[in-house]
């Protein structure tokens, strides 16, 4: 039989406020255990929330971005259960009244087609504090400076029917987010997390099977292989007349298997009700208006103006804006040199290949858009070759010095001196005598071999269009 | 001088009658002296209430005035002290010393206020005898057999007994009320929202209130001068302009409408009490009000409505109580379960574990509807019933408690203990200002009269409770057992 | 509505309570009373009603997003029942 799979992806994103969601607190990235942890993020008695502003506007900023019905009021709920790392015992969070509304998003598939992702909702909540596991004495150590961050949970419609359409959806929100400048959405380091349900039925079918859950799954990667990994485990099941049984599996990416994780002895039951320490959060459309001024271009937009701009093909737009770095960083180029054609095939050939071997993030490449500017530049207006601009990047890639100082230093500057070209040519003439003689009988193809000769004998460094001109003047 | 009101002390203070620091010693050796038998403070502060003193007392000599400066006052247990115990009357939190100051706490302090200490409640405020206190029960000033009422009962006896010039309550269904009314003070409880809830210990969010109870109206007005406000750490903190509550204290009542509510008068009002209620109305009378008639006809289902609400709130309130960050931690716990479980069994007194079972039952899945959802429901009608009551009256006036202070252990059903509060509940269900203002004594017991008005009324609300004390002197009246010399 | 000793170990649960089974049956029987005084709500239809979350019938106040908190670990911890390494010590915790 063939099979169908039902994804919907649950996306938590940590908004970067300077504060938590509802206190003052300092919210940063790798603090000591608990030094940001104050009296409220540590549930102290009698203390009250109260919400950042900025976590609101960059939910809605979230919201607009993909065409979402924006909550004109909504109302935050008390999630209740015990875990060491809940201080309040209760999670505030988002329930029927969310911040963001239905939305969507746009995938490419493979086929070069694009898929619209429904989103069914995105909202406000709080995150948890860790346990860590270490041994301390036989137990375990809780640190809650993350505790009470502000996190936008993003729910997808189950639209998604494969792995990589749920990688491409990943790629897609991962993108807008940062182009929103809301999260950094690093994955690896939590502030972007994924959970997955997954279900699959016989292709045609339009009920639902039963669904599973794989929670904080920290990878791309990782995503599509939990996916493929787990349809493949439904599927094994039900051909083997099996039931798939509805729970929260864990994944293991080393042995690419999943096991179901502990079942409670008494099953959850969240108890939520109306955060009565909050009131309804009221937004106009002056304030939606005004969120809308600050949105930048987005990730489609941008594209389909460097195809019309630039004259780019789809794909290389595709990949040029995937991130906002990488389109700023190929626009100061194309812009720069004046030539967005090799700016596009420099950025999305050399430059990736770069960042892809050294799993270097842009801003950690050693050539910036100025450097690479100034490269084609040099290419351009003839004091190198285009070959020679090859030997120039691998040399930027250690050597942070100008690139005129680099070709100068390194005597890689075009010899376009006509006697020098022509001792050069003189010499290649003298040498192939049988290979003249045959472009004389009208030999054409000969000429390529003979210009080679004479570019090997300059190290490349020839303009070979002279050279070319010059054989065939003296070859007469 | 210790049985004067706070406004006549500020008077003799400003006048070098008498220093703060005289003042702060006789109120210490008072509670030196009577503690012992009322059991109404569970923190003293000698140390720190002398130094307050002395500073109150310098900073008049530079010239500072302010009515509450040098002033001697006890907070309820339930606001958080920087750096005292602050306990909310429970063993989960005997060993807590406050990180932080409510912001109660602080407001009093740049007023210049001297803390004398920290009075015993209702565990959690949940309780209408300040019998639930892991501290003990206090006992009534008027009749030591008795109750002070509750959960502010220790605040109540301690005012009743002269330990303290004023003191600090909050009233969630009655809690400031219904002590004032048994000792015989006035007892305030402002609209929801009038006074910041930061650093109070939380029972039900959205009914909790703080609130001053006095021997005097007038220094009602006083207290709630300091104590209103919005404050940014609190989100339920209204943005309502403060007024000076005393301002309106001699107005007039030529006119004044007072409705009586029909549901208030009925069967379980003790005739004793009723009797003192219809005298007070004849007071009003001669002053010039009408007394008007009116229904509050879903009266009779705020104690319903309020037995979910309130359990709901408090039941995810309670949660962080877990031994982890503070407070009491059972011994040795075998595993994370046992420890949260025997933590809170262990630290929690019977009736705070019903109102947590009762608040995660109503709250739980296929109950929402039927219980939280309909108690917002009743909510909404008892709301619009005070609504439209106040289209006709300026103040709904009837009895505080349905009889006098009763006899320490004299209410073991939970229920029996609940209607107490029959009277008092549904305002803070609307979330109204009230009043409780001493009448009469009923066999030597003082019986309370209650007064509501609307949402921020609290200038109307302090003036009638003010000219009745103008015309009576019953909220001069005294616990024999504790008057001075005695 | 009868609140059984079934009914009262799966709240007690929800709520981290430990109940021995001599304190069971009286704790049932007094929440049975409470539920009955609750359920005197439901002799009022409320079909039509709004439900009334919050006597306030205001909206929410923003925070302006800077930092007003400063580290006061070593202090709050102090409050602690087990601390270790500036971390909060449970039991182990199992996921």
């Amino acid at each position: 039989m063939e099979w169908e799979a039902v994804i919907g992806l649950e996306v938590h994103v940590s908004l970067s406020t300077k504060t938590k969601l509802f206190s003052g607190t300092a919210s940063v990235f790798g603090a000591e255990p608990n030094t940001e942890a104050n009296i409220f993020d540590l549930a102290m008695p009698g203390t009250l929330p109260a919400l950042n502003e900025e976590a609101l506007r960059m939910a809605v900023k979230f919201g607009l971005a993909i065409g979402a019905e924006i909550g004109k009021r909504s109302v935050f709920d008390r999630k209740n259960y015990f875990y060491p790392d809940l201080p309040k015992g209760y999670q505030v969070t988002q329930l029927d009244f969310p911040t963001v509304g239905r939305g969507s998003l746009a995938i490419a598939l493979d086929d070069g087609s694009e898929k619209q992702i429904g989103i069914t909702r995105a909202h406000i909540e709080e995150n948890a504090g860790k346990s860590l596991h270490e041994d301390f004495y036989g137990m375990s150590g809780i640190d809650l400076n993350r505790s009470g961050e502000p996190l936008l949970e993003i729910v997808s419609d189950p639209e998604i029917r494969s792995a990589k359409e749920a990688v491409a959806y990943l790629k897609k929100l991962h993108a807008i987010v940062r182009y929103l400048d809301i999260s950094d959405a690093i994955m690896a380091k939590g502030s972007m997390r994924c959970d997955v349900n997954v279900s699959i039925r016989p292709k045609g079918s339009t009920e639902l099977g039963t669904r599973t859950e794989m929670k904080n799954i920290n990878s791309f990667r990782f995503v599509e292989k939990a996916i493929n990994s787990e349809i493949q485990r439904q599927q094994d099941i039900l051909e083997d007349s099996g039931t798939v049984i509805q729970e929260t599996r864990r994944y293991d990416a080393e042995r690419d298997t999943s096991s179901p994780m502990r079942s409670k002895e008494f099953a959850n039951d969240y108890r939520y009700f109306p955060e009565p320490d909050l009131l309804p959060v009221e937004i106009d459309d002056a304030y939606i208006d005004a969120v809308r001024a600050t949105l930048p271009e987005l990730p489609d937009a941008k594209k389909a103006r460097f195809v019309n701009e630039y004259s780019l093909s789809e794909y290389d737009a595709g990949v040029l804006t995937a991130t906002r770095e990488m389109a700023n960083y190929f626009e100061t180029v194309a812009c720069g040199s004046g030539d967005a054609k090799m700016a596009a095939n420099w950025v999305t050939g050399d430059l990736q290949a770069v960042l892809n071997k050294n799993n270097w993030d842009l801003v950690e490449s050693p050539i910036q858009a100025e450097r690479l500017t100034m490269l084609i530049q040099r290419i351009k207006d003839s004091t190198i070759s285009g070959k020679i601009g090859k030997t120039v990047f691998e040399v930027m890639l250690e050597d942070e010095s100008e690139v005129d100082q680099i070709i100068e230093s390194r005597g890689l500057k075009q010899v376009t001196d006509s006697s020098a070209i022509e001792s050069l040519v003189d010499q290649v003439i003298a040498k192939n005598a049988e290979q003249v003689q045959q472009f004389k009988e009208g030999k054409e193809a000969v000429l390529g071999f003979l210009v080679g000769q004479a570019m090997k004998l300059s190290q490349g460094k020839a303009n070979p269009g002279q050279v070319n001109q010059l054989l065939r003047k003296k070859m007469m | 001088m210790i049985e004067k009101t706070v406004a006549e002390l500020s008077r003799s203070l400003s006048r070098r009658e008498i220093s703060s620091v005289e003042l702060t010693k006789a109120y210490l050796e008072r509670i030196n002296r009577y503690n012992g038998s009322l059991n109404a403070f569970i923190t003293v502060c000698e140390e720190s209430a002398l130094t307050q003193a002395a500073q109150a007392d310098t900073a008049r000599d530079n010239g500072q005035t302010s009515p509450l400066l040098g002033i001697p006052l006890a907070h309820k247990d339930i606001f958080c002290s920087s750096g005292v115990k602050t306990t909310c009357g429970s063993k989960i939190l005997h060993n807590f010393t406050a990180p932080y100051d409510a912001t109660v706490v602080s407001r009093f302090k740049e007023a210049g206020a001297v803390m004398l200490g920290k009075t015993n409640m209702d565990e959690f405020a949940m309780g209408s005898s300040n019998e639930t206190s892991y501290f003990g029960p206090v006992r009534n000033p008027w009749d030591t057999d008795r109750v002070p009422g509750g959960s502010s009962g220790g605040s109540a006896a301690a005012v009743a007994a002269d330990l303290c010039a004023v003191a600090t309550g909050t009233d969630t269904g009655g809690s400031i009320r219904q002590p004032a009314s048994f000792c015989g003070l006035t007892g305030l409880k402002p609209s929801y929202g009038r006074i910041s809830r930061w650093g109070m210990i939380a029972f039900a969010s959205s009914l909790d209130q703080a609130g001053p109870i006095c021997k005097s109206a007038e220094d009602a007005a006083l207290m709630l001068n300091t104590m209103a406000g919005i404050d940014t750490k609190d989100s339920t903190s209204a943005d309502v302009p403060v007024e000076d509550y005393t301002a309106e204290l001699n107005n007039s009542l030529e006119g004044l409408r007072i409705g009586i509510p029909r549901q208030h008068f009925a069967e379980g009002l003790s005739t004793g009490v009723e009797q003192a209620i219809q005298e007070a109305l004849n007071v009003y009378r001669e002053l010039g009000a009408k007394i008007i008639e009116i229904d509050l006809p879903n009266n009779h289902l705020s104690v319903s409505a309020y037995y979910v609400v309130a359990p709901a709130e408090a039941s995810a309130n309670l949660s962080r109580f877990d031994g982890v960050r503070y407070g009491y931690r059972c011994d040795s716990p075998v595993d994370l379960e046992d420890m949260y479980k025997r933590s809170r069994s262990e630290g929690f007194g019977d009736e705070v574990k019903r109102r947590i079972m009762v608040g995660t039952y109503a709250l739980s899945a296929g109950f929402y509807d039927a219980y939280y959802r309909k108690a917002q429901k009743i909510r909404r009608l008892i709301k619009q019933d005070f609504n439209s009551a106040f289209q006709q009256v300026d103040i709904i006036i009837g009895p505080t408690s349905p009889h006098t202070a009763f006899n320490l252990g004299a209410k073991t059903d939970p229920i029996a203990m609940y209607l107490e509060d029959i009277y008092t509940i549904g305002v803070n269900l609307a979330g109204l200002p009230g009043m409780s203002v001493p009448v009469s004594t009923v066999h030597g017991l003082p019986v309370g009269m209650h007064l509501v008005t609307n949402d921020f009324a609290e200038s109307r609300l302090l003036n009638v409770a003010h000219q009745f004390q103008q015309n009576t002197d019953w909220h001069r009246q005294r616990a024999t057992a504790f008057t001075e010399g005695h | 509505m009868a609140f059984d000793k079934t009914e009262l170990e799966k709240v007690a649960q929800l709520a981290r309570l430990h109940m021995s089974d001599a304190e069971k049956d009286e704790v049932a029987g007094r929440i049975t009373d409470i539920l009955a005084l609750i359920d005197q709500m439901q002799s009022v239809n409320t079909d039509s009603v709004t439900p009334l979350a919050h006597p306030l019938d205001v909206t929410q106040r923003l925070r302006p997003d800077y930092t007003t908190e400063s580290n006061r670990r070593d202090e709050l911890q102090k409050l602690a029942p087990r601390v270790e390494n500036g971390l909060y010590l449970v039991p182990k915790v199992i996921e």
